[in-house]
Parts: structure tokens; C-alpha cells; sequence
């Protein structure tokens, strides 16, 4: 856990603490007016959010409310499947990331992905983390060796690993490997990073990990995580999103949320109530 | 809970011992009957299945010499061996597969990652899958009007070609079917990393399906190296020792096919000792087959 931002952590609903900063940083995403349809479905309907820059934003709500779907807009996932479509504005370093025209792998390389299930390429180690580098920068074979050290290091990966480079990723366990895309994913040196439910198959000590990770990747990058995890996102989240039937209910700073919500939904659906 | 139970009688009357009794005696002789049934269904397939292999093993190793690997194939009465038909099978077998593997496996990529659900890919499927199954003089036929008549005669490249026909299919089924197996998880991952289209099949799906896409290849080598059909119409057959592509060229099931039917002793035993080469190959090749699928600890 960040020991600098703990001070703001208060006792809450539910008896959930609270432990993140209550004030949020300046915006590095911004969306506007997103609407979003799965063919002729409307998953999403006017959001409007603001992602801080190098905090974390959690997005909870019930399955199916579309938090997901938003998240799988920032970096354009959704392009991949022909009848989804996004509209509306998500201004990224100046630029609309929607506009058709954007060069997805450029923007994709600068918005990182971590998804709910590990995907460990089937290649070793060294090569999962070598392949999304080599997309985007050519390295030399020991500018590359620090990349890879570096990026298992930051992830919390290095010492469990480090004997072991040249072996398949398939051979570790479902936390380390989940551990592996996370360095992956920060190894092209993304700014923002979007992680969907990435501890929901993981074991509980991997789920810790992963959290501790989480708190100390944000001193570099602006991170948005999709949980079903109420406990998770008190403990790992600056602002929290309560989304809900494709629409965005509320959003807050997470110790606002979790100890004096506005919505009477928002509420309920944090102490358990529904969803 | 205990309450309702009580109050509410469970509906169908009292429990009789007998009834159940009987009931399970019935179900006891229908399990007999089913399973004499499937065991003498299986003795059946056993019996020929070992009445051919032991046929092919008593002649065929009875006739099995060194000559066979190191000779040609000789007017009868004079000995001979094989040789020349092992080696245009070989070389046949090897540039047909290598002809039709790069298309089937490029026609089962385009059909799993670029046509999925279009108009196009599914008719090529379907095209793709009658040809799996389409009787092979068909396909000699029809390399025979394309590329034999046309080009003045009989050529063993015709019977390369002709193999590769029937190696596409298999090899576009096989594809696609293990490109389809790939969890989307695994794609989105790739693209995720800002990777294009091509680099996350060629880089991350190519490896992952490998094994299934190696054994589907495996297994259409198995099945043309046992084709007759289509090489008698292509590369016709050659009783001496020839490697020019475009001079008809010997292969063992065309040889086995004229010599079984002779009334030259040597020749059927020579014959037979074709069966067992053709055989073993297959039988080493499906083996391989399952050892390179087996899943890698």
C-alpha cells in the first residue's frame, strides 16, 4: 500500500476502508457524451467521466451495466468486431480517440490492456514481453534485456522468474502469469493502463499481489479497472464510477463513494443490496 | 420446511418392494443384451481388421528382401524390386504436400480470421468440404483434363499436383478448425499490445494452434500416400527408374494396383510387400501424428 495516501482513509458503509487520496489530478482521459451500440443495442448512453491522471479509477457496477464496454472503448478494442460502434468524444492528449481515422496501434501502444483471463502468448517469457516491444521500438538485444528485467521488475514478476526467461509462459501459475501481462503491458510504456476484472480468476494471494501492484503502478500511469469487487475498489481506486444498466450513475472520489453516496442506487448496490 | 413436508403427501402411492425389483431385474437383462450386442459388433470389426493385417504381414514380410529397396522393377520372372516406385512416391507424396500445404493453410486462415460469417467464406467453405470428401478418380479426372491433356502426356508433376488437390481440403479443414479453437482472449491480447492483424495470427495463433495445424498435415501425407485413383490418370506409372517431373513417373499404389492384378507369382508377392511399405509409412506417420499433438507438460 501507497503510505502517502492513507491519511485520507476513513471508516465506511459497509465497513470498507477507504485508503486512497481524496483529492483527484488533473484529467488525462476525458470522455464525453459516449454512447455505444452492440448493432442495434445501446450499451452505453451518454457518459460523461474523467480519468485523473496517474491515479485509479474503478468502475463497478452490476454484470452487464456496461463498464466493460467502456473501458474496451478507450482503446478501441471494440473496432475489432464489425456492428459495434462508439459515439460521442474521448479526448486523449488532445486528440479524439473515436475519429475514425486514428492509427489504432499507435493509440493501443499508449493504452494498455490487462484482461480478466490470463493470456500468456505461447512463447517464453522473455518473448511475451519482447513481442509488444518490438511492435513499437527497436531495441538492441541488451536494451531489450533491461526493458524485459525492467518491466518483471515493476510487476513484481523479476525474482520468481529470472532463472527461467527462455521457458514457456504457459508453465507459470495463474497469478504469475497474470503478473506477465501486466508487465507486457507496461514493457511498450504505455501512459494509461485499462485493467478488466484482472483478479477475478485469481487466488487470493495473487489477488493481493496484483492490488499491491496496482497501488504502486499508478506513480506512473493513469489506470481504470473494471471490478465486480466492492473491497477491491475501496482499497485500490481514487475515483469510482457506479455504473448501471449502460448508464453512469454516480462518480466520486472513493472515500465520497463508499462513505456518503448521493444516489439512493449507488448506495445499495455498495452495500450489497442488488447486483 | 419440516412442516410442509409433512402436511404435503409425496404424489404416486405407496412404495412396493416387488415393483422395484423387477423393475431393476428389466433394466439388468436390457444391459446384458446391449452389451453382447456392442462386443460382438466390435469382434466383427477385429476380425477383419486382424484378418488384413495378418494377411499383409505373412506376405508381405515373407517377400520382404533387400533387392526390393535396391532394384528396380523387372519383367516377371526376373526378380526386381521396388525401388523406383518407393522413390516416386516419395518424391510425389513430398512435393504434394508441400504444393497444397501453404494454400490449405492459407485458405483456412482467411476462412477463421478474414471471411468468418461473409458470404464468400462461407460458400469457399463449403466448397472446401466437398472437395474433402469427393471421390478421388475425381480429382485424377480432372488434373488429368487439366494438366495432362493439355500438356502433351502423362507427367509426375500432373500427379503432384493432383495429390495437392486432395491435400488443400484437409489441410483448410484442420486450419481453420484449430484457429477457431484459439480463445478470442488470446487475440484481443495481441491486439491489445497494439500488434496488427497479421502479426497476432502469424505470432501468437500460428504457435498456439501449431500442433493441431503439424497433425492435420501429417495426416493428409497419410492419406495420400496411399492414393492410387488419382495417379493413374496423372503420373500414369513407370517400370523403370525415372526422376524427370515431366515423364510419367512410378508410385507403390499404382504399382500394387498392376502388379496385385497379374498372374506373375513374383509380381503379387512384390505386390504385397508394397501393402506393408505403404502401410508401415502410414502407421509411422500417425503416430508421429499423436506424439506431436500430445499436449506438452
Amino acid at each position: 500500500m501507497s503510505t502517502t495516501n492513507e491519511t485520507a482513509g476513513k471508516t465506511s458503509m459497509g465497513g470498507m476502508q477507504a485508503t486512497s487520496s481524496a483529492t483527484l489530478n488533473e484529467t488525462r482521459i476525458a470522455i464525453s457524451n459516449v454512447d455505444f451500440f452492440y448493432g442495434q443495442n445501446k450499451a452505453l448512453k451518454g457518459i460523461n467521466l474523467n480519468l485523473p491522471a496517474k491515479q485509479v479509477t474503478g468502475m463497478i457496477g452490476p454484470s452487464g451495466c456496461g463498464k466493460s464496454t467502456l473501458l474496451r472503448v478507450l482503446n478501441r478494442m471494440y473496432d475489432l468486431y464489425p456492428g459495434q460502434r462508439a459515439e460521442g468524444q474521448v479526448m486523449f492528449d488532445g486528440e479524439n480517440i473515436l475519429k475514425p481515422d486514428l492509427d489504432l496501434n499507435q493509440l493501443r501502444s499508449r493504452i494498455g490492456m490487462v484482461f480478466q483471463k490470463p493470456t500468456p502468448f505461447p512463447m517464453s517469457i522473455y518473448d511475451n514481453i519482447a513481442f509488444g516491444v518490438k511492435l513499437h521500438e527497436k531495441l538492441s538485444k541488451s536494451d531489450m534485456d533491461e526493458r524485459v528485467e525492467w518491466s518483471l521488475t515493476r510487476s513484481a514478476l523479476w525474482g520468481e522468474v529470472k532463472d527461467r526467461l527462455g521457458s514457456s509462459a504457459a508453465g507459470l501459475s495463474g497469478g504469475q502469469q497474470q503478473r506477465l501481462c501486466i508487465a507486457r503491458t507496461i514493457a511498450t510504456r504505455p501512459d494509461v493502463i485499462l485493467l478488466d476484472e484482472p483478479t477475478s480468476a485469481l487466488d487470493p494471494i495473487s489477488t493481493l499481489k496484483v492490488e499491491e501492484l496496482i497501488d504502486e503502478l499508478k506513480h506512473d500511469f493513469t489506470i481504470a479497472i473494471v471490478t465486480h469487487n466492492m473491497q477491491q475498489a475501496a482499497r485500490c481506486a481514487d475515483q469510482v464510477a457506479f455504473f448501471y444498466i449502460g448508464e453512469l450513475v454516480e462518480v466520486g472520489t472513493a472515500s465520497q463513494m463508499f462513505t456518503s453516496p448521493r444516489e439512493k442506487r449507488t448506495q445499495e448496490y455498495i452495500t450489497g443490496r442488488f447486483g | 420446511m419440516s412442516a410442509t413436508l409433512a402436511t404435503t403427501a409425496i404424489p404416486g402411492g405407496a412404495r412396493d418392494p416387488s415393483v422395484a425389483q423387477s423393475l431393476s431385474r428389466r433394466r439388468h437383462r436390457a444391459n446384458v443384451i446391449v452389451k453382447t450386442l456392442c462386443v460382438l459388433a466390435t469382434a466383427v470389426g477385429l476380425i477383419f481388421l486382424v484378418a488384413i493385417l495378418g494377411t499383409l504381414l505373412w506376405l508381405g514380410f515373407s517377400g520382404l528382401r533387400l533387392g526390393v529397396f535396391t532394384e528396380m522393377t523387372k519383367p516377371p520372372g526376373s526378380g526386381g524390386g521396388l525401388l523406383n516406385a518407393i522413390a516416386g512416391s516419395l518424391i510425389q507424396t513430398i512435393i504434394g504436400t508441400a504444393i497444397g500445404t501453404p494454400i490449405g493453410l492459407m485458405v483456412g486462415t482467411y476462412l477463421s480470421e478474414y471471411a468468418k460469417g461473409t458470404y464468400l467464406g462461407n460458400a469457399v467453405r463449403f466448397v472446401s468440404d466437398v472437395l474433402l470428401s469427393a471421390p478421388s478418380i475425381l480429382i485424377g479426372l480432372f488434373v488429368y483434363e487439366v494438366f495432362v491433356e493439355p500438356f502433351g502426356g502423362f507427367s509426375g508433376i500432373a500427379g503432384c499436383v493432383a495429390l495437392a488437390v486432395i491435400v488443400i481440403p484437409i489441410v483448410v479443414r484442420t486450419t481453420e478448425d484449430m484457429l477457431n479453437l484459439i480463445p478470442t482472449a488470446l487475440r484481443e491480447a495481441a491486439v491489445a499490445l497494439g500488434a496488427p492483424k497479421w502479426k497476432s495470427i502469424v505470432f501468437v495463433c500460428y504457435p498456439a494452434a501449431l500442433s493441431g495445424i503439424a497433425t492435420g498435415v501429417l495426416l493428409a501425407i497419410a492419406r495420400v500416400a496411399g492414393e492410387t485413383a488419382p495417379l493413374l490418370f496423372t503420373s500414369l506409372g513407370n517400370l523403370n527408374w525415372s526422376l524427370d517431373m515431366s515423364a510419367p513417373m512410378s508410385s507403390l499404389p499404382v504399382t500394387i494396383y498392376q502388379y496385385a492384378g497379374s498372374p506373375f507369382e513374383d509380381w503379387v508377392q512384390l505386390a504385397w510387400v508394397g501393402a506393408l511399405l505403404i502401410t508401415f509409412g502410414v502407421l509411422a506417420l500417425n503416430i508421429m501424428a499423436r506424439v506431436v499433438l500430445r499436449p506438452r507438460g
